[in-house]
């Protein structure tokens, strides 16, 4: 039977065929999503913040992109899936106000997205397909018997990448 | 970085801070009977501390639509305060300004949104004044940027902005009634730590 894990915020998990990653209401934050498509596995790790290294340890390593997609490759590893053979698809990083209280908040979508893009970059882990940016919020749902991507928005509707 | 966080706030200084809330909502209250109509009256606003994560649960579930209506606080005090409207306030606030009753949000015209951000405008600005009249700090308050949209979304913003310094809010959970209809408005205070220093300072109830 199909089961459905729920990631929260900061937070990040794995699965195997056929079960389902869902996250809800990707604002700000980015949905990481990482496939191995020889074994079915699958994970997801819902962003906060781009960058951990100004941040005093113990930290979250769920919280940040660039320890959340190491985290998520490691704990995929132990499920069988090969760094060489992930790719990724990622969601989320928009702008939900159109100020969003300025300065360097303004841009934490897109900074979310661009760590996100050179933490992948430097594991060598393409991404096959995205749903960044713009101005609305995203619930997705990512299929490990597929490593299909099923985004759902209020204003724009669903769809599957 | 200060090491301080909303976590190891002593009860006392929450107490403080609930004040500060029950005083900046009996002036809403006040400010929004007299722009909707005599009718609207509201019970004592519940003042809480709320970890950030748990919060959409609060309000409906994450991917409930909601009206977020986000200021940003400079001067004397720097921070961020959000209103959180559900559906039925934002018909009741339209029914009363506007005469129209709203279905969905999508019907929402360009003048239903300027009433909904004045309306955000005169609760934010009465919070503000709440705070500067007991701290005599200077608070200078944004103009309203608005958002209809997942609350789990909207909430990614403040989320953000705090996720360095704490995971916990100041939550001010208003509910109104009129016309035969309850509605609850929730309202999101969150200072900067240097801030929330200087106001407990200012009101002797500073750590040290």
């Amino acid at each position: 039977m199909t089961k459905q894990i729920i990631i929260g915020i900061s937070d990040l998990n794995i699965a195997a065929a056929p079960d389902v990653l869902v996250t809800y209401a990707l604002g700000s934050c980015v949905g990481i999503c990482l496939y191995d498509r020889i074994v079915k596995v699958a994970g997801l790790a819902h962003i906060l913040l781009p960058e951990s290294q100004a941040f005093k340890p113990p930290i979250n390593v769920m919280k940040f992109a660039d320890t959340a997609a190491v985290e998520l490759v490691s704990r995929m590893e132990k499920m069988g899936a090969r760094q060489t053979r992930l790719v990724a698809k990622i969601a989320g990083g928009a702008q939900m106000f159109a100020n969003q209280g300025g300065g360097e908040t303004a841009q934490i979508g897109w900074r979310n997205v661009t760590a996100t893009k050179q933490i992948l970059a430097t594991l060598k882990i393409p991404i096959v397909a995205e749903d960044t940016g713009l101005n609305y919020g995203r619930t997705i749902e990512f299929y490990a018997d597929s490593g299909l991507l099923r985004v759902k928005s209020i204003t724009m509707g669903g769809k599957e990448i | 970085m200060n090491s301080r966080t909303y976590e190891n706030l002593s009860d006392l200084q929450i107490d403080v801070l609930r004040e500060i809330g029950n005083i900046g909502a009996g002036n809403a209250a006040t400010a929004l009977s007299q722009m909707l109509a005599e009718r609207v009256e509201m019970s004592v606003p519940k003042v809480t501390m709320v970890d950030i994560a748990e919060m959409s649960g609060i309000l409906g579930g994450p991917e409930n639509q909601v009206v977020g209506i986000l200021f940003t606080l400079s001067g004397e005090i720097e921070g961020m305060m959000m209103f959180i409207l559900e559906k039925q306030f934002a018909h009741l606030i339209l029914k009363y300004l506007m005469g129209r009753d709203l279905e969905n949000f999508e019907d929402l015209g360009q003048l239903d949104i300027s009433a909904l951000q004045e309306i955000g405008n005169i609760m934010a600005g009465s919070y503000v004044n709440a705070i500067a009249s007991l701290t005599n700090l200077k608070i200078k308050l944004s103009v309203p940027d608005m958002a209809i949209d997942m609350v789990g979304a909207i909430l990614s913003v403040p989320a953000i902005k705090f996720g360095a310094v704490g995971d916990k809010v100041m939550f001010i959970e208003g509910e109104y009634s009129g016309g035969g209809e309850n509605v609850n408005s929730y309202l999101l205070l969150i200072p900067e730590i240097d801030s929330l220093d200087k106001i407990l300072s200012v009101l002797g109830m500073a750590n040290d």
